[in-house]
């Protein structure tokens, strides 16, 4: 009796113990506790794509430009092969992202082997291309020179902080833009990978190309900035520039009372008064600033009052415009950005850093043969310098736009120059061209009007033809 | 008499595996990752700065050389050099010598160079620096040794030990060299050593030699790269008398090339300390 009482005892004893135990067991994070972060993998092409990857060609290139060749190798069994069509056929551009994101934050650089059938320049070459951010990390370096040796190539990473989740592992897009271009060739590339140099170094970022921007501007002006690009010293001695997304930078506004920017350098005017807009990567001061001088909102622009019936409308908000195909064509060598503006409810078209813009209109072109003059309302707060030149460009019959070299017509096409002499700061102007000159007889297929030099900056409203 | 010779066999294998097992347990222990190579070995310190008086260098070790020299320093270099404290001064525990692009008479960048002439000269012994260096096209920084005696005997004769030299358009090299009768200038008997991962610009780094009668040996951090010997030069061999430190930082000249539109301003040669042993 005594042996089972002791039994018993015991048991209760042993069971208390595990009681207490139990209770005394928190779910807490203990100091080995490791978040999940994602893999690491450094290398995208060895001999084969490594650790998961897509091939998105873009669209409207030559799907067939890239495949995986095993006759020319740097090293090993195979190598990425790149034929870049001739002119006229297409260009060769794709993204290869990662199946899933990957942790580079380790590294400093993307570093590949590549050379070329003959001398070539690589348009554009990079990563960070990873449609589900929309490109937030996207890296581009322009006109990379291959030769027809072996040579190892290095893109720094800007922030490699900021690539802790990334699928944009490369990307390239190259043709021959005319004729004179390279054009049919091959490029081979292998040993893709990202690697921890250690040997990159003295970073000097910019925005708007270094330069310290001034500008005019109103409440309701949206600007974006851009030439934005990090640059590196590399282990060779040589400094090297990329063009690089917003992401990597951060903004600020000395006044947000006047201007706000946003994460992607989105400037925003709020309000009047002065305001400068700075950037860093990682603590680095970025060269270059936009300084805004906002004289709140904008002044209103002349209403027409002529009756609609008289009018073929481009731009107005008194009329119902005709079907406009672009108010800036982007051409090769246009500096011109185009923003939307609205001032008291009127909207407005703003013109940036502008040597040559196009407006486009040939879906359907403008028949204008019944009207006598082009209307346009301008505001600039610039001194004029040089011809203010306004073009228009009847395209004739044969439904193209031809134009020479040097941008004047040829073959049916036919315009009409006109300069404005005369732009007073800090008011709108209105401005009346007759349809005279190159446009007298032939003004039924008008296709473009561009404006060129003067003035950099300036606002246009109530574009129409009248009569 | 079989039991007894396979025990004895026996013990004497397991005598052998223990031995092997206990060698081998000391070779691993040996045998680290960690273990760095011992590159210099004089221990006993004759002079040091540490550079913590800021301001104005300590006129009992350092004199300044101003101006150009004869023909930009014998190498063509392009700076004027001063003693301003915007070329040289002492800030928070570093030395820091400024290369300017500025007009100042005559030169269009200025810059410092500081020497122990007359008041430290010392023939063998340990000469050490901790330098964080500048980078860019045309950029040259250099710690290095002259002969005491040049002014009697002129150069190359009276000899010259370059610790380190630095071309900044090659941010992961250094370069050491003696240069004497008969293996001057360009035939000056030199080695360079480059960082794999790293770059001399980034952070600080050792710089130093060993010299003995039989020998200089080269280093820099925890590498012996270099070691030159007498049966090395093609001449005479002059390291056997005192000689007096030189830093300084140039910008141009025959060395390194002039710099370029790429070459950006100022820059710095930050020196950690200076320090010198003797040869024992």
């Amino acid at each position: 009796m005594k042996t089972l009482k002791k039994i018993y005892s015991k048991v209760y004893l042993f069971l208390g113990i595990i009681l207490v135990t139990a209770m005394s067991c928190e779910r807490g994070l203990s100091d080995e506790v490791e978040f999940a972060t994602y893999p690491t993998t450094p290398e995208i092409f060895s001999d084969g794509f490594v650790g998961g990857l897509d091939y998105f060609p873009f669209s409207g290139s030559f799907a067939e430009a890239f495949s995986v060749g095993t006759e020319v190798t740097y090293s090993g069994s195979a190598s990425m092969r790149f034929d870049i069509p001739v002119f006229g056929v297409g260009y060769g551009g794709a993204t290869f992202p990662s199946t899933g994101p990957r942790d580079l934050s380790e590294y400093d650089a993307l570093t590949f082997w590549a050379k070329a059938s003959q001398g070539a320049d690589i348009n554009e070459i990079g990563f960070g291309i990873n449609g589900d951010t929309n490109n937030k990390f996207q890296v581009t370096m322009q006109n990379l020179p291959l030769t027809t040796q072996w040579r190892k190539y290095v893109i720094a990473i800007p922030d490699a902080s900021k690539l802790t989740e990334e699928k944009g592992m490369f990307w390239y897009a190259e043709g021959a833009a005319s004729a004179t271009e390279e054009g049919g060739y091959t490029f081979w590339i292998d040993e893709l990978k990202f690697e921890k140099l250690g040997t990159i170094a003295q970073p000097k970022p910019s925005i708007l190309g270094g330069v310290d921007v001034n500008q005019q501007t109103f409440t309701d002006s949206n600007i974006v900035l851009d030439g934005l690009t990090q640059t590196f010293n590399l282990g060779s001695g040589a400094n090297q520039t990329v063009s690089i997304a917003p992401s990597y930078f951060t903004f600020t506004s000395s006044n947000v009372d006047v201007a706000q920017v946003s994460e992607l350098g989105v400037v925003s005017v709020v309000g009047s008064g002065t305001a400068t807009i700075t950037a860093s990567i990682a603590g680095v001061a970025a060269s270059g600033s936009l300084t805004l001088e906002s004289s709140g909102a904008l002044a209103t622009a002349p209403v027409p009052t002529l009756p609609a019936a008289d009018v073929i409308s481009i731009f107005s908000n008194a009329y119902t415009d005709v079907p406009i195909d672009f108010f800036n064509a982007n051409w090769g060598g246009s500096t011109t950005q185009t923003t939307d503006v609205q001032s008291n409810g009127d909207d407005i078209k703003y013109y940036t850093t502008n040597n040559f813009v196009g407006i486009g209109f040939e879906n359907p072109t403008i028949d204008a043969s019944s009207m006598t003059h082009l209307h346009l309302d301008i505001y600039t707060d610039d001194i004029i310098s040089g011809n203010f030149e306004i073009q228009i460009r009847d395209r004739g019959a044969n439904g193209v736009i031809d134009s020479d070299g040097n941008g004047n017509p040829t073959v049916d096409d036919r315009d009409l120059r006109f300069n404005v002499t005369a732009l007073p700061q800090g008011q709108w102007t209105s401005v009346d061209i007759p349809l005279t000159g190159g446009l007298a007889t032939q003004k039924n297929n008008l296709a473009l009007l561009v404006f060129v030099g003067g003035v950099p900056n300036f606002y246009i409203d109530n574009v129409y033809f009248y009569r | 008499m079989m039991n007894k010779t396979n025990k004895y066999e026996v013990r004497m294998k397991s005598l052998l595996f223990s031995s092997f097992l206990l060698a081998s347990f000391f070779a691993i222990l040996s045998c680290t990752d960690d273990e760095k190579q011992i590159v210099a070995n004089f221990q006993d310190l004759v002079m040091s700065d540490e550079f913590n008086t800021d301001g104005a260098l300590d006129p009992t070790i350092w004199n300044h050389e101003i101006g150009t020299g004869v023909n930009g320093w014998g190498n063509n270099e392009l700076q004027y050099y001063t003693d301003r404290q915007e070329n040289v001064v002492v800030q928070n525990g570093i030395l820091i010598i400024t290369a300017k692009e500025e007009d100042f008479n005559g030169s269009s960048y200025t810059s410092a160079r500081i020497t122990t002439k007359g008041l430290f000269e010392q023939a063998y012994g340990r000469f050490e620096a901790r330098i964080k260096l500048p980078y860019g096209q045309g950029i040259w920084p250099a710690f290095w040794l002259l002969g005491s005696d040049c002014d009697q005997v002129g150069w190359p004769q009276c000899g010259e030990i370059d610790i380190m030299e630095f071309r900044g358009q090659e941010p992961t090299t250094i370069h050491g060299t003696v240069h004497g009768p008969g293996y001057s200038a360009v035939g000056g008997i030199t080695k360079s050593y480059t960082l794999e991962n790293d770059r001399f610009d980034t952070g600080f780094h050792v710089f130093g030699i060993e010299w003995t009668p039989e020998y200089i040996n080269y280093y820099v951090d925890d590498v012996l790269y270099n070691q030159i010997t007498p049966a090395d030069v093609t001449g005479e061999w002059v390291f056997n008398k005192p000689f007096y430190i030189i830093i300084n930082l140039a910008v141009g000249g025959t060395f390194v090339g002039s710099p370029n539109s790429e070459t950006t301003y100022p820059q710095n040669m930050l020196v950690d300390y200076v320090r010198v042993y003797k040869n024992n």
